[in-house]
């Protein structure tokens, strides 16, 4: 194991050791700091009672739409608005307009359009999914070096589905993937606070346990999106090679 | 005489200016002569190779491109001074581009590929990333993606200019094997003179504003061709004078 890893592994030890230390000493009070050595008898509780199962599918469901249909509109439209220069100059001020709302100021409009349902939650994380790649994938397309557009016109893929397929897509494929990966941390930013307004997920348990004091449960769950993400995080980066495995390492 | 593609009277003014950048050029290439364009850098040289690939619409004058329609290649094939691999497909599939679109089956594109790869020296490459490869072995697969595509006339745009010197000679002697081989008629533009009298056996001087065919040379030397031959360096010297002497004038810059 390189150098590296171990002293990631030694910094984690130590970091949970302090808390650990801290928790017990009496200084903090538990509900304000429960101790971490009491967590997986926690995490096993809310396992056998069947709630952990049904949160996390609950909220990867969320997730999972909102990932799709997030990142595929950011994708399209920020590439189709990277392709033809009158539809960017028409965006231009919509986007500047539009952008800096963040993903949660849309729950009341979320719950108006959608109800409390699993397309409002979807809907509001898909939000920033957007967003992230909208921009992203508008800066790739636009940085697709013109030289290659000409070389494929010269052998004959003129169309703007020749274009796509052969030269703009993979040429621009380094970026929107940073983009992709970025939104798919984004999303799992979002997930909690839009199922706070009583949205069956990870989120609303959280808001529960809180309210009940059971900190211990809410730390649960707060390491169970670490996890999450971790593990998505993972799959990606993994995918994310193998169709890059061309760049220069 | 069996021209391959011949302009008659091509001039181009780009949109958005009044200055044309070429006026009135005819010119006609043989089947499987080998014609160099040579001028000052600005003098429009680039911009007619697209002009005859069909990758920009002239403003005035006429076309015939005579050659031969087939929907199994493409009559008319270019060579970049970058040799502009596509950094995500491997050499085979870089060679393949324009095979693809064609009414080609798969196992013929793939002989294809594999025999242009073979004409260039890159029989074991196939599989590598482009970023495998030095500068001249990627302008190898440069040309041989043209040739693939089984072209008549094949346009080549400085395709050497970016290589060093001893590789430059030997991508020359390679492009005149396999032109004596294919009987393929080539375009090629360069701003070396040397390079010019080595390979043609016409060489263009364009220049003025807007530029013109200024005057063409027959080069008659036999081939194989000796670099310090007289005849060639003759040639050669009398196009490096009226180039200078075509600055001297003010034009083509």
């Amino acid at each position: 194991m390189s150098k590296r890893v171990l002293l990631g592994a030694a910094g984690l030890i130590v970091f949970v050791g302090m808390w650990e230390a801290v928790a017990r000493s009496g200084v903090i009070a538990a509900t304000l700091l429960p101790p971490p050595a009491g967590l997986p008898a926690t995490l096993i509780s809310e396992i056998s009672l069947g709630f952990w199962q049904a949160m996390v599918l609950a909220s990867l469901n969320h997730y999972l739409i909102g990932l799709f249909v997030g990142s595929f509109l950011g994708v399209a439209v920020g590439t189709a608005v990277a392709l033809f220069p009158t539809l960017d100059a028409a965006q231009a001020w919509i986007a500047r307009l539009l952008r800096p709302i963040p993903p949660l100021a849309w729950i009341p409009f979320a719950i108006i359009w959608f109800g409390i349902s699993e397309t409002a939650a979807a809907f509001i994380i898909s939000i920033g999914i957007f967003w992230i790649n909208y921009f992203t994938a508008h800066a790739a397309v636009r940085g697709v070096d013109p030289d290659l557009i000409e070389l494929a016109a010269s052998f004959g893929h003129r169309s703007l589905a020749a274009r796509l397929r052969k030269v703009i897509l993979p040429a621009a494929a380094p970026g929107i993937l940073s983009g992709l990966r970025a939104g798919l941390g984004q999303g799992w930013m979002t997930v909690v606070a839009a199922e706070l307004f009583g949205i069956t997920g990870i989120g609303q348990r959280m808001m529960e346990a809180a309210g009940l004091l059971a900190t211990e449960v809410v730390i649960v769950y707060m390491l169970t999106i670490a996890l999450l993400y971790g593990l998505s995080d993972m799959l990606f980066v993994a995918a994310q090679n193998r169709v890059l495995r061309w760049q220069r390492s | 005489m069996a021209a391959i593609v011949e302009l008659d009277g091509i001039s181009l003014t780009f949109a958005g200016t009044n200055a044309p950048v070429f006026s009135e050029i005819d010119l006609g290439i043989e089947r499987g002569e080998f014609v160099i364009v040579v001028g000052a850098s600005g003098a429009g040289k680039s911009t007619l190779l697209r002009v005859i690939a069909g990758l920009l619409s002239p403003s005035t004058g006429r076309i015939a491109r005579k050659t031969e329609e087939r929907p199994d290649r493409r009559p008319i094939a270019m060579v970049f001074q970058e040799a502009r691999l596509m950094p995500w497909r491997r050499v085979r599939d870089n060679v393949a581009l324009g095979l693809e679109g064609l009414a080609v089956e798969r196992a013929e594109r793939d002989r294809r590929v594999a025999e242009a790869l073979r004409l260039m020296g890159l029989a074991s490459f196939g599989d590598r990333w482009a970023h495998e490869l030095s500068g001249g072995q990627r302008q190898r697969v440069g040309i041989a993606r043209a040739l693939a595509v089984d072209p008549d006339l094949l346009l080549m745009d400085e395709p050497f200019g970016a290589l060093d010197a001893i590789t430059r000679q030997t991508l020359q002697d390679e492009l005149l094997r396999i032109w004596g081989e294919t009987g393929k008629s080539i375009l090629f533009v360069t701003h070396d003179i040397d390079e010019a009298v080595y390979l043609g056996d016409r060489v263009l001087l364009l220049g003025g504003s807007p530029a013109t065919v200024v005057r063409s040379y027959e080069v008659t030397a036999p081939r194989p061709r000796n670099r310090d031959a007289d005849e060639v360096s003759r040639i050669g010297s009398t196009v490096k004078a009226d180039l200078s002497g075509l600055f001297d004038h003010g034009g083509g810059i």
